[in-house]
């Protein structure tokens, strides 16, 4: 995937910090899944994150829309912190879109009242607009054809493009995605990925947990790779990938790229 | 055989043997595949030929005309010849009207019919909701039946004419905007009360404007204060309305203008009129107090949790005698001294309890039964509580629970006989002893069981039938 | 860290009792709490006020005051000088007879319809959907009175048992006859079926409250050891098959074992039965069941049989055909099968829902009260009501019998839900 003639032109970081996290500490009851995390991401960043099953990798991005509640630290999304304030939390939720690895669609909504309902309840947006904002989209993930049909009627990977043109429709300013391509078949898997290029090419800021390294090589402008709830290490792509620093680092990239 | 068999020609397709097909086949596969099958068979074929020949004469020989049990049997015995049975169908003929009313004033029987009429008219926008074609077959079908009935029923010409111009105009609205006839639905209460027990046509009117003050100042506050605080401020207000303003501001306005029907008291209810009344109220208001406990016990809020599970528990863990034996004894010393209100009206939120327990039971398990994705996705769509609740979790919960919702609303019409252990008049028990202590239809007892029965056989039966139909409809999960 | 320092310091601001997710909660269960209590307080103040204006108080005294009235049905000693609190435990006794009786016919009943409604044979599958159908879409109710007019109106008067002598010298029949090789005569006044009784009187010891019968009692301790040793024969059997791989065959040693003592205790204790007699214009001997024990009992059977075919049947169609396929496959016989694979898995399914009939049947034989059972309803919350007029009192009794009644059953669905859970992740 690494040789794709991918676009990376309009793929600029800007100086501005879209979110920050300051010494960030989350435990499930004496579990401590999050341990001192730091980071921040500027606008129009793609960041991949990755590393073992278990290392709190899905944890750090929920806690970022708030799925899971932090304990310590400081989380700050578009300026917005992330406290016990419900006004806050519907702020950054509305500002930040999730994608999940089941996709999570509404079964007993259509294709294009999945994607209008947040819309139009939650924006306030009309109607109509709604509806031409989310065929936009589903033009965009190349499936405007199924508007009208049901989430159990769509294979796994033109669901995964509904959830995504289903985030986009409030016009997020980041996007999350959590294991994205791990409940799809291999050949769905490119279709997904393709979109997600798509987006990033268009400078979204982007997180998202995968494992999917031909993705990262290609489109990422920095890998964090996370293990026992901890940053293990973090650089630009062709760094991480050929001069990896930590020892766990290579481990993980020897069992992962080794077969 | 030969070691290397090749066909030189291929074989036509060839009919199965005799005992493979057709009837037979059927026969054999159906009814006589081994012994004991067979065993079955015989004597399921004995059970039907005895039911047969004792039931078939006495339906054979029915006597429509008589004026009491004595002259029917004459009348059978005089046709079929001594010992004949036959069915004295002269007694539904005679009394149906009580079956059906009770003692309801027979110059205004008008009024329930019209009551019941436009409850299917009230019903269609939710029943066949986006389906034109289905609703307005019902519409004009209760068009039909109300211009059928309402004239031998002594319906004044002005009801008949409202009633009329009210249909044409759903009628045309279920053409252009079926969604505004859910407008109707929302008054059809006040209307049907109004119709059932006449008075004031101002008592029901201002009780509605409650409701209007409840919306008004939801509406008017819920852009500063969010949807929870100015839901209970229309809710503290409405009360206001109903307790202080209610009563006088009816008085006032009916002295000005008395305009009205006819005063029923609930004593006079009784039959069907009594059963389906307290049957479709208790369902209506049961189903959103079900849902409310349903999530109050799956809350994670414990003081909430607690006294969900308490009232639910309590409810289902007595039998709804005892709930209704509350409701004629005991409200008189739970309630503020002297306040005496309808016993109707009692049974009726008594019931509605009962029922609203049971269908909590129910929707929990339509509510456990959804993915823990769908709450996930619905709050990173920064949907608040109650619009994920609504948009997202109850609409995939009820369609699940669709079945036995449905078969908690027939035990609750079925259930609604009950109500005459507290004196009042259900078809079944009230009625039909009224008859049988009548010297004429004295040892009766096929008949009114028979007729009694086959009504509530086919309104259960309905309702079950259009649950599997709903099923049906609403599955989308499927490829 | 420019952009976490932006952020101010949060004080503690009113707003927050809403806004803010770690009070939200609390705000809203304390005002719910304030409520209900408000609620609560405003209910016993009026009780208080309404008992005041009605000179009334509120205590359980009168349980012990003389009941002053007959129950037709009474399985431990009652006359009508007894208290009403024995009136009560006459009545509680009465429910749970009918209840326990019910819900063994109407299982059996149930399990045999919800069966034969999945055979392949057409013509009976048809018989019993009508026949579920038809009880489950007609009221309860309509059953009980039905039974029990069929029961008191049609049946024949006693005298017409009577055979005179000119009758015997003609060689006539008599209008009626017994059934059951002439032990049962049913009759308008009620059903007397014959009674057993014992040559040898074990007596009974009275401990207060109540008196127990020593007969009763050696019953339940020979059926209790036989049932222990039918367990000893099987556990040891299975102990062999796990051992050598042989299992010795059972079935008669455990018939033995189950029939024999109880058998042998009848003999020594000489057991016979008292067949009821006509005597002049009335049956005498034996014993005399109400009609409408009868005609209660027949409903709630006929009427739950109809619920529980449908659970039975619901129950067996969830087990997937794969389980068969895959137990065939692996050689077991269709007993086998039966027993090893379906039977498990589908009692699982079929368990919960059949004890929560159990608990309507119960809730339901209250009921009775239609056909002038006397159970807890109709002694308690009926005669015992009308009589002291304590309402408030006498209501919330019943209540709380019939609402530990049911605990009771539910807390034992619990337990066994927990049991059979299957291990998942």
């Amino acid at each position: 995937m690494s040789d794709v003639a991918i676009d990376r032109s309009k793929m600029k970081v800007s100086d501005e910090v879209a979110i920050q996290i300051a010494g960030m500490n989350k435990w499930y009851g004496t579990f401590h899944v999050l341990r001192d995390i730091n980071m921040t991401v500027n606008r129009g960043e793609r960041i991949v994150i990755c590393g073992p099953s278990g290392s709190g990798k899905s944890t750090l991005i929920r806690c970022i829309n708030r799925l899971e509640e932090h304990q310590q630290g400081q989380i700050v999304v578009d300026g917005t912190e992330l406290t016990n304030d419900l006004k806050n939390i519907d702020k950054v939720r509305s500002e930040v879109g999730m994608v999940f690895q089941h996709f999570n669609l509404f079964p007993h909504l259509t294709i294009l009242e999945n994607c209008t309902l947040a819309p139009i309840w939650v924006r306030k947006v009309p109607k109509k607009e709604a509806e031409e904002t989310a065929m936009h989209f589903l033009r965009k993930v190349k499936i405007p054809e199924q508007a009208n049909k049901y989430p159990g009627q769509l294979s796994g990977g033109q669901q995964q493009r509904v959830a995504i043109a289903r985030s986009l429709c409030m016009r997020p300013r980041i996007m999350l995605f959590d294991e994205p391509t791990s409940a799809l078949d291999p050949e769905m898997i490119k279709e997904v990925l393709d979109t997600m290029i798509e987006l990033a090419e268009e400078g979204m800021t982007m997180l998202c947990v995968t494992h999917e390294m031909g993705f990262a090589q290609a489109v990422a402008n920095r890998v964090i790779f996370m293990d026992q709830g901890q940053i293990v290490e973090q650089n630009e792509p062709k760094e991480f990938f050929n001069n990896p620093k930590s020892d766990r680092t290579k481990l993980f990239l020897s069992q992962i790229l080794g077969h | 055989m030969e070691k290397h068999f090749a066909r030189t020609e291929m074989l036509p397709p060839m009919a199965p043997p005799v005992t493979e097909r057709g009837v037979v086949k059927w026969l054999r596969e159906n009814l006589f595949s081994g012994w004991f099958n067979t065993i079955l068979t015989l004597v399921g074929l004995w059970v039907i030929y005895t039911l047969v020949t004792a039931a078939l004469p006495w339906w054979l020989n029915s006597v429509w005309t008589a004026g009491s049990l004595a002259e029917c049997r004459d009348i059978v015995v005089a046709t079929a010849g001594e010992g004949a049975t036959g069915a004295c169908w002269a007694m539904i003929r005679e009394r149906w009207h009580q079956f059906i009313f009770g003692f309801y004033p027979a110059e205004a029987y008008w009024r329930p019919v019209l009551a019941f009429g436009l409850l299917f008219a009230a019903l269609g926008p939710v029943l066949f909701a986006g389906q034109k074609r289905n609703l307005t077959v019902l519409l004009a079908g209760v068009a039909v039946f109300l211009l059928v009935t309402l004239v031998p029923a002594h319906a004044p010409l002005a009801a008949v004419v409202a009633a009329v111009v009210l249909l044409a105009v759903s009628l045309g609205l279920a053409q252009v905007a079926p969604g505004k006839l859910l407008w109707f639905t929302a008054v059809f209460p006040a209307l049907c009360f109004w119709l059932l027990w006449g008075g004031s046509v101002w008592t029901p009117i201002v009780a509605m404007l409650g409701f209007a003050v409840m919306g008004g100042a939801y509406l008017a506050l819920v852009g500063r204060l969010g949807p929870t605080s100015s839901a209970l401020i229309g809710v503290f207000l409405a009360l206001l309305w109903w307790l202080f303003l209610d009563v006088p501001l009816t008085g006032v306005i009916d002295g000005v203008l008395p305009w009205g029907l006819m005063s029923v008291n609930s004593d006079q209810f009784g039959g069907f009129l009594l059963a389906i009344t307290i049957g479709v109220t208790a369902i209506t208001f049961s189903l959103p107090i079900g849902i409310l406990l349903a999530l109050g016990r799956q809350s994670d809020m414990l003081i909430v949790k607690t006294l969900c599970v308490g009232f639910i528990e309590f409810i289902r863990g007595v039998p709804l005698i005892t709930l209704l034996f509350t409701a004629s004894l005991l409200l008189q010393y739970f309630l503020p001294p002297n306040t005496n209100f309808d016993i109707i009206l009692r049974v009726i939120i008594l019931v509605t309890l009962f029922a609203a327990a049971y269908l909590a039971e129910v929707i929990r398990g339509g509510l456990a039964a959804l993915p823990r994705g769908q709450y996930e996705a619905a709050d990173a769509l920064g949907l608040d509580y109650w619009r994920a609740q609504r948009l997202i979790i109850l609409p995939q919960a009820l369609k699940i629970s669709i079945p036995a919702i449905v078969s908690t609303f027939i035990g609750l019409f079925k259930d609604t006989t009950l109500v005459a252990f507290v004196g009042l008049m259900d078809p079944l028990k009230g009625v039909t002893q009224i008859v049988r202590a009548d010297i004429n239809w004295k040892g009766i007892y096929w008949e009114p069981y028979i007729f009694v029965g086959a009504i509530f056989f086919v309104i259960c039966f309905g309702m079950s039938r259009y649950s599997m139909y709903l099923e049906r409809k609403l599955k989308t999960d499927h490829r | 860290m420019a952009v976490a320092s932006d952020v101010p310091k949060e004080s503690f601001r009113l707003s927050m009792l809403i806004y803010d997710t770690r009070y939200r909660s609390i705000t809203i269960q304390i005002f719910v709490l304030i409520l209900f209590a408000l609620f609560l307080s405003w209910l016993v103040s009026n009780t208080i006020s309404n008992l005041a204006i009605r000179g009334k108080e509120f205590n359980f005294g009168f349980l012990w005051s003389r009941a002053g009235y007959d129950i037709g049905q009474a399985i431990i000693p009652y006359t009508n000088d007894s208290t009403h609190f024995r009136a009560l435990l006459v009545g509680l006794i009465n429910t749970l007879v009918v209840a326990v009786l019910g819900c063994i016919f109407a299982t059996i009943l149930g399990v045999i319809i919800g069966v034969l409604r999945l055979s392949k044979n057409w013509l009976i599958g048809r018989l019993m959907t009508v026949y579920v159908e038809m009880f489950r879409n007609v009221p309860l109710l309509l059953w009980i009175l039905l039974s029990y007019v069929i029961l008191s109106e049609t049946t024949p008067q006693p005298r017409d048992f009577r055979v005179t002598d000119e009758m015997a010298a003609a060689g006539t029949e008599p209008a009626a006859s017994m059934m059951i090789f002439d032990t049962v005569a049913v009759t308008n006044r009620g059903t007397n079926i014959p009674a057993p009784l014992f040559n040898v009187d074990l007596g009974s010891v009275d401990l207060g409250v109540v008196s127990i019968n020593l007969t009763i009692l050696a019953y339940i301790l020979v059926i209790a050891g036989s049932v222990w040793i039918n367990r000893r024969i099987l556990a040891s059997a299975r102990a062999r098959q796990e051992a050598t791989g042989d299992r010795p065959v059972t079935w008669w040693k455990s018939i033995l074992v189950l029939f024999g003592p109880v058998i042998a205790l009848s003999v020594a204790l000489g057991l016979h039965l008292e067949v009821p007699e006509l005597k002049g214009f009335n049956f005498a001997g034996g014993i005399l069941v109400a009609h409408s024990f009868t005609a209660l009992l027949i409903a709630l059977t006929l009427y739950t049989a109809a619920f529980i075919a449908e659970i039975v049947r619901a129950g067996i169609l969830a087990i997937n055909r794969g389980q068969s396929e895959a137990a065939f496959a692996l050689g077991l016989r269709p007993g086998r099968t039966m027993n090893l694979i379906i039977l498990p898995q589908a009692l699982r399914v079929i368990i919960p829902p059949l004890i929560s009939q159990f608990l309507n049947l119960t809730k339901n034989t209250s009921l009775g009260i239609a056909v002038s059972y006397l159970d807890l309803r109709g002694t308690l919350g009926g005669i015992t009501l009308n009589q002291t007029g304590r309402e408030l009192e006498c209501m919330l009794l019943m209540m709380l019998i019939y609402l530990t009644i049911s605990l009771i059953i539910s807390s034992l669905m619990n337990l066994y839900n927990s049991s059979v859970q299957i291990k998942a992740r």
